[in-house]
Parts: structure tokens; C-alpha cells; sequence
């Protein structure tokens, strides 16, 4: 257990509980996120049906019948329920060590997988070659997951490369790889969105016939390297 | 034993109670717009609850049946006929070999359900039957039903149609269900979200007095209101956070959107409320054009909304079930 951040209990709907962090982007309290994420996961309480981390919030959702039955002469489930995430708050464990391992994924950024480069590089004055550089010269902390089955929010973006994002969404191909302020995503399916398209990974981000779904969780940390046009059409691995 | 498609629907779709325990990894839950009506066409097929139903839209498709079976249709009355027989909602309904149903105008409600006693023989993702049309997946080939699709239902020992009548109509409160489903309510009570106190003074008390209208561009994600553009204290931007069936967003130009069954599993607009789950079947058969109003209520008498909607599902259930074994 490292340092304790402040945060509020609240609902969320009226079978769910929001554990709110405040309104920031930070590793650290991301970290106590995925703690409580954890916590939850592993040692559900009785009648929850699933927790949901995301930025700097975690929610608690739960069947309202489910806890009453669980725990007969209750006198509502949403003061249960509260009490118990209170508890469970106060007990964090750490996040198992295998989440924060590099997963390496491997991106074209020529046209035409990167169809806004070009713009990027006029609105931010760097070439092309410089936005890739700087692209993959760190790694990223994949905050949540969410807009999208397995979108992967990351951050932080060096600096040199945040934009706001478009005024209209446009359509995106699955795999693009997007930046918007100081994120950066990847889309699994094709969609409407508002982020930067600088580049395309093979990578298969979705496949409903996995035991996982999803290819990237929450609290993994991405490295995105390079590959060419050719290489980006002739891929056959899966993420290294 | 399967029901064919003669012609497809604007959008009807394979649902069921929904899909949890993935929304950690963006996969929204999904399931009927009305969980209401989806459940009680089950109960009233003597189905188990989370089986699949067919969750349709006006104009609905066009189904002929490849063998005799019992159905029930529950949720909006779209005027459904059997060979040109106007056929009773939230009842079983006995189906001969090659009949065919129709829905030939909407007169209250906005989706109904079908369900075939025995229950749609279609295959689960992620223990779900209900369709995810952004990911491709659950419900039949993970789309909306189209043309010539075939959808084959269980072959069980069923209770036959009169021995369900019968069941229904010696239970003390038989046909009370029939009009829990339809009101024209307006009033959809909702409780406060983590964003309330971004609201201004002047906005927190339009929000309850005037009346807000369901936009065209509403669907299954959420629906659009307007009404008096409301206020905010300050414009802070907010990092995305997981939203629910229900969350009232305020948008950035004042307007609200209430997020519906295919929602996104996080958002990152304010969440000034949350429609409660009791209302929700109402607010699914409302319509754009249709007027609704705010009424904030606690958490604890939308609980007990709640369950009172719940325990009743249950024992109508448990009538059913323990009266068709009788006989």
C-alpha cells in the first residue's frame, strides 16, 4: 500500500455504486483504481454482479434481488451494499504482477493506415518520421477500457503531439490507431470516431471466439513499434 | 420445428435479460430495451426467464411457422394477426403448421417481444443470448434478422396452450399484468448522479417543472430529449467513467440524453441522474415525439419500486408454473 487519495461513495444508478476518485488522469490514482478493481473482482460481495474500473472511478453494479435474498432481513440493498464497499475500501491488495507486463504492438504508420498524418504533422510542425518517434519512444499505461468492446484508453502522449479531437467524427477502420488530447487508442471495430488516425495494427484487438474476448486489459502497459506496409499485410504473429 | 422470416423487420433482433460481468472490457450488457416484457413473455410461455425472445420494431418482419407452436407477444401492441386473425397480447396464443403472423400497425408502444413456448434454439456468447450488433456477436450471427433466416426453436415436452390459459386464468389476479405494462405515464422518476451539483440553481428546478420531447434520433443507445437548455456551474471536462441503463447525461450545448440499452460502457459527460430500473420498461416503449417528465425520487423508493415490480414477476411465475404442473 502506498499513499491513500481521497475518494466519495455515490450512486451511480439504483443498482450501482460509484467509488470516485475526482476528476483526474494520474497512474497513481489509477493504480488505487485497479486496486479496488481487484479487491472487488477477486472477493465479490454477495448479490454484486460486476465491477467496472475506468480513469479515476470504479463502479460496483449489483442485483438488487440478489442481495436480499443473499442476506436475508436487510433493510435495503443499497446501504448494504455501500457498507460493504466502505469496508472493502479500507482492505486494498496489490495488483497482480503479470498486468503490468509490456506488450509490444506492432503499428504501420504509412498511408493508407495513417490517413491524418499529414494533418497531424501540419498542426503539430513535426514530420512524420519525428510524430512516429515519438509515438513509440515510451510506453503507455492502458487506463480502461471502454466506448468500444476492448478500446483501450492510454496515455500519456508526449506533449509535441496533443491535439484536440475532431469537430465531427469521421469513419475509422478497425485496428486504426488514434490520438486525441493526451490519449491514445486503438479502434477494434470499424466506427465513427473523433481521434487522430496516425496509424493501423494487425493486431486482432477483438475475437469473439476466445475464452478472452479482448486483447488488452486494464493496467497493461503498451509499447508500439513500427512495421511497414508490407509488413503490416503479410502479418501472421499475434502481439510479441 | 422453426420459424421462417418472409420478410425482414426495420430492426428486430434476438434479446434476452442482457449480457454481464464484461463491461470491465467495454462490452456493454446489451439485452431488451423493455427487460419487462422480455420476462414476461417467458413467464407467460412457461419459458425460463433468460431465455431468447425476439425483440421487435415497427415495421416487424414477417414470420411463418414451419410447425404448430404456442407464442406469446407482450410490450408494444403492433396490432399482431395470425392468417389475418388479430391475435390477444400477453397471452398464449396456439400457432398452426405454415400460419403466419403479422404486425400491421403501431398502436401503443414502440418494441414488442416474441416468445415460443419451449423456448428459440439459438446458440449463447458469453452465456448470453442477447445481440451485440457493434461487436457482431450473440443473438442469431450476431445481426439483426433478415430475410429467409430460419429460426429453429426447442423440441420439449410442452404444457399444451389451453393448459397455460387455464393456469392464467385461475390465478386470483389474472389479468392484472395486462395493464401493468401500458400507461401513458409521463413521469419517469429518476435519482440524483455523481454530476448533480453541476447543474445551476435555475436549471435543478426546470429539470422538474417542464417537460422534455424525444428526439428522431433516438435508438437503443440512448435517447435524445429537448426541452429548455440547462445550465452548468462550471464546464470542467471530465475523464471518461462508467455510465448505467438509465444515466441522464448533460451535453455540452444544454440538451439531455438518457442512455438506453446499447449503451457505451463508460462516458464522459456529466451524469446529472439516473432514470430509475422500475421506469425503465415505461421509458422503452415511449416514442420520439412523446413528451416525458423528471421526477427526482430516493434510492430507497426506487428500490422498493423495484422489488415490488420484481415480486410480482415472481409469483405470476410461480402460479403459472405450479398450475400448468397440476393439471
Amino acid at each position: 500500500m502506498t499513499a491513500t487519495f481521497p475518494y466519495r461513495i455515490l450512486p451511480l444508478s439504483d443498482s450501482s455504486m460509484l467509488i470516485d476518485f475526482g476528476n483526474t488522469i494520474s497512474p497513481e490514482i489509477n493504480d488505487r483504481v485497479l486496486e479496488a478493481y481487484h479487491v472487488f473482482s477477486s472477493y465479490p460481495i454477495p448479490g454484486m454482479v460486476e465491477a467496472v474500473p475506468a480513469y479515476s472511478s470504479l463502479a460496483v453494479y449489483y442485483d438488487v434481488m440478489k442481495v436480499r435474498d443473499l442476506n436475508p432481513g436487510i433493510l435495503s440493498s443499497f446501504q448494504w451494499i455501500k457498507k460493504e464497499i466502505e469496508n472493502k475500501m479500507l482492505h486494498p491488495v496489490s495488483i497482480p504482477a503479470s498486468i503490468r507486463e509490456i506488450m509490444r504492438i506492432p503499428v504501420c504508420y504509412d498511408l493508407p493506415c495513417g490517413p491524418d498524418i499529414q494533418m497531424v504533422s501540419e498542426k503539430t510542425k513535426l514530420k512524420p518520421v519525428e510524430i512516429i518517434g515519438l509515438h513509440t519512444s515510451k510506453t503507455y499505461r492502458v487506463y480502461m477500457l471502454g466506448f468500444m468492446p476492448g478500446f483501450p484508453y492510454m496515455g500519456e502522449l508526449d506533449e509535441k503531439l496533443i491535439l484536440p479531437r475532431k469537430s465531427t467524427p469521421v469513419q475509422v477502420l478497425n485496428g486504426s490507431v488514434g490520438i486525441a488530447g493526451k490519449q491514445t487508442g486503438i479502434y477494434p471495430f470499424d466506427s465513427p470516431g473523433g481521434w487522430h488516425i496516425i496509424g493501423r495494427t494487425p493486431v486482432k484487438m477483438f475475437d469473439a471466439s476466445r475464452e478472452v474476448p479482448v486483447t488488452i486489459d486494464a493496467g497493461t502497459e503498451i509499447q508500439f513499434y513500427p512495421i511497414t506496409e508490407y509488413e503490416y499485410q503479410h502479418y501472421q504473429g499475434g502481439n510479441s | 420445428m422453426s420459424i421462417n422470416i418472409i420478410r425482414a423487420g426495420i430492426l428486430d433482433t434476438i434479446q434476452d435479460t442482457g449480457r454481464y460481468g464484461l463491461r470491465h472490457l467495454g462490452i456493454n450488457p446489451g439485452g431488451a430495451m423493455d427487460v419487462y416484457s422480455a420476462l414476461l413473455a417467458n413467464i407467460i410461455a412457461c419459458n425460463d426467464k433468460n431465455d431468447a425472445v425476439i425483440e421487435i420494431h415497427f415495421p416487424g418482419s414477417v414470420f411463418q411457422f414451419e410447425s404448430q407452436a404456442v407464442i406469446v407477444i407482450t410490450g408494444a401492441d403492433f396490432n399482431p394477426t395470425l392468417d389475418e386473425t388479430v391475435i390477444a397480447l400477453n397471452t398464449p396464443v396456439h400457432v398452426n403448421q405454415t400460419s403466419i403472423l403479422r404486425f400491421a400497425r403501431p398502436i401503443t408502444g414502440t418494441r414488442c417481444y416474441l416468445s415460443v413456448s419451449g423456448g428459440l434454439d439459438v446458440k449463447p456468447w458469453m452465456d448470453s443470448f442477447s445481440t451485440n450488433l457493434k461487436a457482431n456477436v450473440g443473438g442469431f450471427n450476431g445481426r439483426r434478422l433478415g430475410k429467409n433466416d430460419i429460426l429453429p426453436f426447442k423440441n420439449k415436452h410442452l404444457p399444451s396452450e389451453e393448459k397455460i390459459i387455464r393456469a392464467l386464468d385461475l390465478s386470483p389476479d389474472a389479468n392484472s399484468w395486462k395493464t401493468l405494462i401500458f400507461s401513458s405515464e409521463e413521469s419517469m422518476f429518476f435519482i440524483r448522479g455523481p454530476e448533480w451539483d453541476i447543474l445551476s440553481e435555475e436549471s435543478n428546478s426546470i429539470l422538474e417543472r417542464e417537460s422534455f420531447i424525444i428526439q428522431n434520433s433516438s435508438d437503443r443507445m440512448g435517447y435524445s430529449l429537448s426541452g429548455t437548455s440547462l445550465t452548468r456551474k462550471h464546464q470542467e471536462e471530465m475523464v471518461s467513467s462508467p455510465v448505467a441503463f438509465g444515466t441522464i447525461q448533460l451535453l455540452p450545448d444544454g440538451q439531455l440524453i438518457i442512455l438506453m440499452a446499447d449503451h457505451q460502457t463508460t462516458g464522459g459527460y456529466p451524469r446529472i441522474g439516473c432514470i430509475i430500473t422500475a421506469c425503465l420498461h415505461l421509458l422503452a416503449q415511449k416514442k420520439p415525439g412523446d413528451r416525458i417528465r423528471l421526477k427526482e425520487c430516493s434510492v430507497t423508493d426506487a428500490e422498493s419500486l423495484l422489488i415490488r415490480q420484481q415480486e410480482y414477476l415472481s409469483t405470476l411465475e410461480k402460479e403459472i408454473q405450479e398450475r400448468v404442473i397440476e393439471k
